[in-house]
């Protein structure tokens, strides 16, 4: 082979594996990526149907309720402004607890209950999911947002 | 007084690598030996101070100086000696100094096996590494100095977290960052070379086992936290495509692929510039996964920092170190050379391809990790990208290049004729198809992709046969000893490594396709079936441990009604912390682990009441130590290929050398 027909069939070598590599991350990327959202948005019903998602926030302190004959348990995830209930068949982490942060992924049923496939806490004591946290402040900043609105209307 | 020492050892280590970055390389520029010559004794001197304060540190959390910020926040008097040791290391702080230590020590290693090196080039080489060294040691002492007082001092310590209070904490770090920070040698090596402009077989015979020895310490340290997370973790995977994992994990394929790229560079002098590039590449790699584990931008159980001014300065740390070697390469890889030309089929071609598979893949990883962070730091949205998305990309990714590793050895340089590689590897290749279609028929379910896997695991072992074979039929030696003896151990050592590759394929392929996963609630005495095992549920025991209230539980395995083995699973809650720790008990075996982890009390009423029904994980991972015992074997064939007699060659010649190198030292010292 003459170099320079040598060269033109490397380049085209070369090119295929990178559009091979391309066309797979990006059906990959296209199926894979898990969107974040929360409970006031899955409320406002901004979270799709049927795609699994996340969502985020504390554990509201005393809603855990475990089946007496089986590893299901269901308990209530809110932002402090709008609550989500989970059903979750499986071991709960290490570090799920009541009134804590947590993460789960999984789908939004028509009932309006979010079937969890995973729960996740990777977190210690002191620190929250950063997804957890993100969900609460943004909460609050519509609260606070409701509140000047309302104030400002009492005022005028 | 002793963290003081340490902190004030830290200084004057900052102002020695200040040394030893500037003048050898200034010396070097202007050809002038004395202060080239610097730059020995300031690497030395340099490692010295750094492993001072690496001792006092670990003096500190040895002797519970809870006056020491460090030592409060991350030790505490109960916690066992060998794991106040590892805390050490065990934050942020601690971590870079352990990582600067490792440079230190990588430095000073090259200044003891180096006598064969050009002044020039050595000078030159050890001053990148000192520049690197004032980088890290202005991040310690402005952003993370360890050796912060706590005034009033704390009467006890907050306690390491009890994640990394395990075996794994004592042996993973160092060795991982072994690896990590030695790419830094090859790293050096390169923009040695770059600036000197000298870049050629000698200088890839130089930097290989630099860079061998810190791919196989990296390979070991990627499989034990593997390992580690396998059995802590209490899901019993053993990765999970974490951005913490993809962070040592990118080093390493581009390490990978940069060992490959070197034996032609050291072969046949082609591929230089790309040799230089990966260097460069592979250790920016290290400095971003530095960056990612370090800098508190992941959300992980690895990510304890959440100071931005530490991220800041790394981010700008590494755009200096990237942005100006990729500079220095733009400017100087014209005059490298292109090294001789090869056919499409020859041995230079298919490590080439190898080359190109393992830089995707790289790239594929890097993408998956980065984009969730850049997303989030566009305010576009929290998203988050699985292993779903890494398995479909790294798998496909990964198959070819299995695949050519069974034909590269065994092709000819320049140019392979096909037929003749075809007529040598027939064989391997009808070996590997017809096990690969049967083995799964025995072993229960059959599926094109269990096939698949196999068929690559045991093509590798069927064509590393055959090219030994080759080799040795070849030989014009007598005997089979003697047709062994006459090849040399970097060869053995890349048949070993291989020889890993398609034992961690094998494992891989069977524990994904036959592992059994079972969560069940289980009363006192109940028991389940388990792919042919019965686990029979004994209860939940409450005992003290060292630091920490264990609760054991004890489950029976049977098979066929005998006994085989007691699992002791257990619950752990850290009486300084209170956090809740799960250990999984693992029956360990050649072909397969029986695991089985403690969910939590799900006994009706009060869900405090431990002497009841257990919620509890049941695993079986059929060859899933295959991956690991692989991992070891690709990691002890690098370090066999570094034992080759061709560098102890060039360690006798230096020892031939001493008595002359003496003399000029004592003429440094007039």
């Amino acid at each position: 082979m003459k170099p320079r027909t040598r060269r033109f069939a490397w380049i085209v070598g070369g090119l295929a594996v990178l559009g091979v590599a391309a066309a797979l991350v990006l059906n990959a990327f296209q199926s894979n990526l898990v969107f974040f959202f929360t409970p006031t948005q899955v409320a406002a019903q901004e979270a799709p149907q049927g795609r699994p998602f996340r969502i985020g926030g504390l554990v509201v302190a005393g809603s855990l309720a475990r089946d007496p004959n089986s590893l299901t348990v269901r308990f209530r995830v809110t932002d402090t402004a709008q609550t989500i209930p989970v059903a979750y068949t499986g071991l709960l982490p290490d570090l799920f607890k009541e009134g804590k942060g947590v993460v789960a992924q999984g789908t939004l049923g028509p009932d309006g209950v979010f079937r969890a496939s995973e729960v996740l806490a990777k977190h210690d004591e002191n620190y929250m999911p950063p997804e957890a946290k993100a969900a609460v402040d943004q909460a609050h900043k519509g609260m606070t947002m409701k509140s000047l609105r309302e104030d400002a209307k009492g005022t005028r | 007084m002793i963290p003081e020492l340490g902190h004030f050892a830290l200084i004057v280590a900052l102002l020695t690598a200040l040394v030893q970055g500037i003048v050898p390389l200034a010396g070097a520029a202007m050809r002038h030996p004395r202060m080239m010559a610097i730059a020995r004794p300031a690497a030395r001197a340099q490692f010295l101070l750094v492993a001072l304060a690496f001792g006092c540190l670990a003096w500190s959390f040895v002797a519970n100086d809870f006056s020491v910020q460090n030592v409060a926040t991350n030790s505490n008097s109960e916690l066992p000696l060998h794991y106040r040791i590892a805390a050490t290391w065990g934050s942020h702080e601690g971590s870079l100094l352990l990582w600067t230590l490792m440079l230190g020590g990588w430095s000073f290693a090259v200044t003891l096996f180096s006598r064969n090196l050009p002044d020039s080039m050595l000078a030159r080489v050890l001053s990148v590494m000192g520049l690197v060294s004032v980088g890290f040691l202005l991040f310690l002492l402005f952003t993370s100095n360890p050796f912060e007082r706590l005034v009033p001092p704390a009467p006890e310590g907050r306690d390491l977290n009890p994640l990394l209070q395990d075996p794994g904490m004592v042996f993973h770090p160092p060795i991982l960052y072994m690896g990590y920070v030695g790419f830094s040698v090859a790293f050096a090596f390169a923009i040695a070379a770059l600036l000197g402009g000298r870049l050629d077989a000698t200088w890839a015979r130089w930097s290989r086992p630099w860079t061998t020895v810190a791919w196989s310490f990296l390979t070991i340290g990627i499989a034990l936290g593997s390992g580690w997370a396998y059995y802590t973790l209490g899901w019993g995977g053993w990765w999970f495509w974490d951005p913490v994992e993809n962070a040592s994990f990118m080093p390493w394929l581009t390490g990978t692929a940069l060992i490959h790229s070197l034996a032609v560079t050291e072969k046949r002098g082609a591929f230089k510039s790309w040799t230089v590039l990966l260097a460069i590449v592979a250790f920016s790699l290290s400095l971003v996964g530095t960056f990612l584990v370090r800098s508190g931008v992941l959300t992980s159980v690895h990510a304890f920092a959440t100071d931005p001014a530490r991220g800041v300065f790394i981010l700008a740390f590494l755009v200096i170190v990237i942005g100006g070697s990729l500079a220095l390469f733009a400017y100087r890889a014209g005059a490298v050379g292109l090294g001789s030309a090869f056919g499409v089929v020859s041995r230079e071609s298919m490590l080439l391809a190898n080359n190109i598979l393992l830089v995707v893949a790289m790239a594929s990883v890097l993408l998956g990790t980065l984009y969730p962070l850049f997303l989030d730091a566009l305010n576009l949205g929290k998203i988050s990208v699985g292993p779903p998305y890494f398995d479909s990309v790294f798998y496909p990714l990964m198959a070819p290049a299995a695949f050519l590793m069974g034909i590269g050895p065994m092709a000819r340089w320049t140019h392979a004729p096909v037929p003749e590689l075809w007529t040598r590897l027939k064989w391997a290749l009808a070996v590997a198809v017809v096990t690969a279609l049967i083995l799964p028929l025995v072993l229960g379910r059959w599926s094109s992709l269990i096939v698949f896997g196999l068929f690559l695991g045991f093509w590798v072992f069927a064509s590393m046969a055959a090219t030994l074979r080759a080799r040795l039929s070849s030989s014009h030696q007598r005997g089979l000893l003697a047709k062994l003896r006459a090849n040399s151990a970097s060869y053995y050592g890349m048949l070993l490594a291989h020889f890993g590759v398609g034992v961690f394929i094998v494992g891989v392929t069977l524990v994904k396709a036959y592992e059994i996963e079972k969560d069940v609630r289980l009363d006192i005495g109940e028991s389940v079936a388990v792919g042919g095992y019965e686990f029979k549920f004994l209860g939940v025991k409450s005992g003290p441990g060292p630091n920490y209230r264990a609760l054991t539980g004890a489950v029976e395995v049977r098979k066929d009604g005998h006994l085989i083995e007691m699992l002791k699973p257990e619950k752990r809650i850290y009486n300084a912390s209170g956090q809740p720790m799960t250990i999984a008990a693992i029956d360990i075996g050649v072909l397969g682990d029986r695991y089985v982890s403690l969910g939590e009390p799900v006994g009706g009423e009060g869900s405090d009441n431990i002497g009841g029904a257990w919620s509890v994980r049941i695993y079986l991972k059929p060859f899933i130590d295959w991956i690991w015992i692989g991992a070891f074997l690709m990691a002890l064939g690098g370090f066999l290929a570094v034992s080759d007699r061709r560098y102890r060659l060039a360690l006798k010649r230096r020892a031939a050398n001493l008595f002359g190198a003496s003399a000029d030292t004592t003429g440094v010292a007039d």
